[in-house]
């Protein structure tokens, strides 16, 4: 039991700091990141290439994720879509634009980390045993407080500072806030590259545990996409309440239904698709986002 | 948007692409030899069948990325019906797409009542979850699916043979190329015909805005449904004529990938436009195709085309026709 809970918080914190991202993007400027996977694997593989290519230390790898795909994520904003958004008749243009880029970071992921499973050796070695009722690695336990802490670090960010603000002014009526004297151009272009590199950050701090590799993109921005129907899109308590919950239930069902197969992620689905028949907003979301 | 009387420049244009389709199609592979695209045109009239269905969710303001999980239900079922219950392929194909109509009624009855990005992304999530139901139930048999499915036989009614069996056949690629080209002119004008009629202008209130629609006594929850239904049994036909093609049926053979791809034909097409799905699905489908050529670079390519389209025809590449005809 313990052992199951202790798996769920650790899937959930990393869960939850995927959906963060996604949320963020989602609500500055109702665009749905499909790209949002592959930022992911691309932070994986900066870290990589910093941390087992050029054998710099950990910490320098995860800063150079976060620093490569905040630049990335404020460029696709700046020159991708923010001229489409203006141009197009109808909002859902931009899911085309978001597809166009998921394929090409793909391809640029290929082309310059190519196709083979990355990882990098172990941060810290040793195994938590209490008991044997909780067995743990202690770098797993590594990565979940560093990412509840990035976590927190995210809440107290767009709680406190002039910039979380502005954001949240923007998600809540971007209208009103640009009446407001909020430069709507600027922090869309923000909230977009912090997005990004939350994305890049859970791919940096994953990478030294599940490893990385190409095909990791789309089912990863499938599950982000679950997570933020859970909590509700565009809400950041949401993102959070969404990723602790689908690693709880993906730690659960793992266990459980062990016995019937694999069909975890057909209950998981199943269960979702009923829950969202009878509150279609998630969790914390606004009915109609 | 379109005249009620078909004019003349529009009767031409018609005839021009069915003379395209049937005879200089056929002409040109027959001249230059290159018999592959065959498979690839098939392939691009079968999916643009799929792609039609999704065009309809989006007409009605829905935004549908689960039109693999109708392909793979529809191919599933005639898989099943021809290899276990010995029933002719002929007659699988209108049973897949009523089935497939009558699961969307099911599923579509609750989510349906989510709207923009809810209901992208619980479609997207039924793909899923139709992969992972064709691998766990008993019946689709698994990961190993089903395979060697026997040819599409003889069509004939009262002795009289309307299609003859595929496997007697000497060019069984032709064969199948025009059975998809004829499905995809009939979809398309029964399309066409949807969206001028009443039902068309019922749609288009829907997607402008569905309380003003419903506060002037539209049966918006009939409607969607309705839509929803006649766009999986689309999906259903397609995905049952690549399970005889293919000859063969696994779980992974419709996946999220492809029901993403279905949404950008629409988009790219336009979805303004009745035949934006067809022409987006052509120009996707078969500049992948050729860009083989360009090996590892091939999507590299492909996706920069997309994104610089979308920069210079947000609104689909038919929208060009709106600028040579003026404002609307």
């Amino acid at each position: 039991m313990e052992q199951i809970l202790a798996n769920g918080l650790y899937l959930g914190a990393q869960y939850a700091l995927i959906a963060l991202g996604l949320t963020l993007i989602f609500s500055l400027m109702n665009v749905l990141n499909f790209a949002h996977g592959q930022m992911y694997v691309f932070g994986g593989f900066v870290t990589y290439t910093v941390v087992a290519q050029f054998g710099l230390p950990f910490i320098v790898g995860l800063i150079a994720s976060a620093l490569v795909l905040a630049v990335m994520g404020a460029l696709i904003e700046r020159f991708l879509f923010r001229p489409v958004i203006r141009k197009s008749k109808r909002d859902e243009s931009t899911m085309l634009l978001a597809a166009g880029i998921a394929f090409f970071l793909d391809a640029v992921i290929l082309l310059l980390f190519g196709e083979k499973q990355r990882g990098v050796p172990k941060v810290v070695n040793g195994v938590f045993n209490w008991d044997m009722r909780l067995i743990m690695p202690y770098d797993r336990i590594l990565i979940a407080v560093l990412a509840i802490a990035l976590i927190v670090g995210f809440i107290l960010f767009m709680q406190y500072s002039r910039t979380g603000r502005a954001m949240r002014a923007l998600a809540q009526d971007r209208m009103a806030a640009q009446l407001m004297g909020v430069d709507v151009d600027r922090y869309s272009m923000i909230g977009f590259a912090l997005g990004a590199m939350l994305a890049g950050l859970v791919g940096g701090l994953l990478v030294t545990i599940t490893g990385i590799n190409l095909g990791m993109g789309g089912p990863t921005s499938v599950k982000a996409f679950l997570m933020i129907m859970i909590g509700g899109a565009g809400v950041i308590s949401g993102a959070i309440a969404g990723g602790f919950i689908l690693g709880m239930m993906e730690s659960i069902g793992l266990t459980v239904l062990a016995a019937y197969g694999d069909v975890t992620y057909l209950v998981i689905f199943v269960t979702l698709m009923i829950f969202l028949a009878i509150r279609p907003q998630g969790l914390m979301g606004k009915p109609w986002g | 948007m379109a005249p009620s009387r078909i004019s003349t420049p529009r009767l031409l244009g018609v005839l021009a692409f069915l003379v395209g389709v049937f005879v200089l199609v056929p002409a040109f592979i027959a001249l230059t030899g290159r018999w592959d695209f065959y498979y690839t045109l098939t392939s691009v009239a079968l999916l643009s069948v799929a792609a039609a269905g999704v065009w309809l969710t989006f007409y009605i303001g829905r935004i549908n990325i689960g039109q693999g999980a109708y392909a793979l239900t529809g191919g599933y079922v005639s898989a099943i019906l021809i290899t276990q219950h010995g029933i002719s392929f002929w007659l699988t194909l209108p049973l897949a797409g009523v089935f497939c109509a009558a699961v969307s009624v099911l599923i579509g009855l609750p989510i349906l009542r989510l709207r923009g990005v809810y209901f992208a992304m619980v479609t997207l999530v039924l793909t899923e979850v139709a992969r992972l139901t064709a691998l766990a139930l008993p019946i689709t048999n698994g990961a190993k699916g089903i395979t060697s499915i026997p040819l599409p036989g003889e069509l004939s009614i009262f002795g009289l043979t309307i299609i003859p069996d595929f496997a007697t056949l000497e060019n069984p690629k032709l064969a199948f190329y025009l059975m998809a080209a004829v499905l995809m002119v009939v979809t398309y004008l029964v399309l066409w015909r949807i969206v001028n009629s009443r039902l068309g202008h019922l749609c288009r209130s829907l997607q402008q805005n569905e309380e003003l629609s419903a506060s002037i006594g539209v049966n918006t929850a009939m409607l969607r449904v309705l839509a929803y239904a006649i766009s999986s049994f689309f999906g259903g036909l397609a995905g049952a004529i690549f399970v005889a093609i293919s000859q063969s049926i696994y779980p992974s053979s419709f996946v999220v990938q492809d029901s993403v791809n279905f949404m950008l034909y629409c988009f790219l097409g336009g979805l303004g436009y009745v035949f934006g799905p067809m022409l987006g699905t052509l120009l996707l489908y078969f500049g992948w195709d050729l860009l083989s050529v360009a090996k590892e670079y091939q999507l590299l390519i492909y996706s920069g085309a997309l994104i610089a389209l979308m920069l210079v025809l947000p609104n689909g590449v038919l929208s060009l026709l709106d600028r040579k005809g003026g404002r609307k």
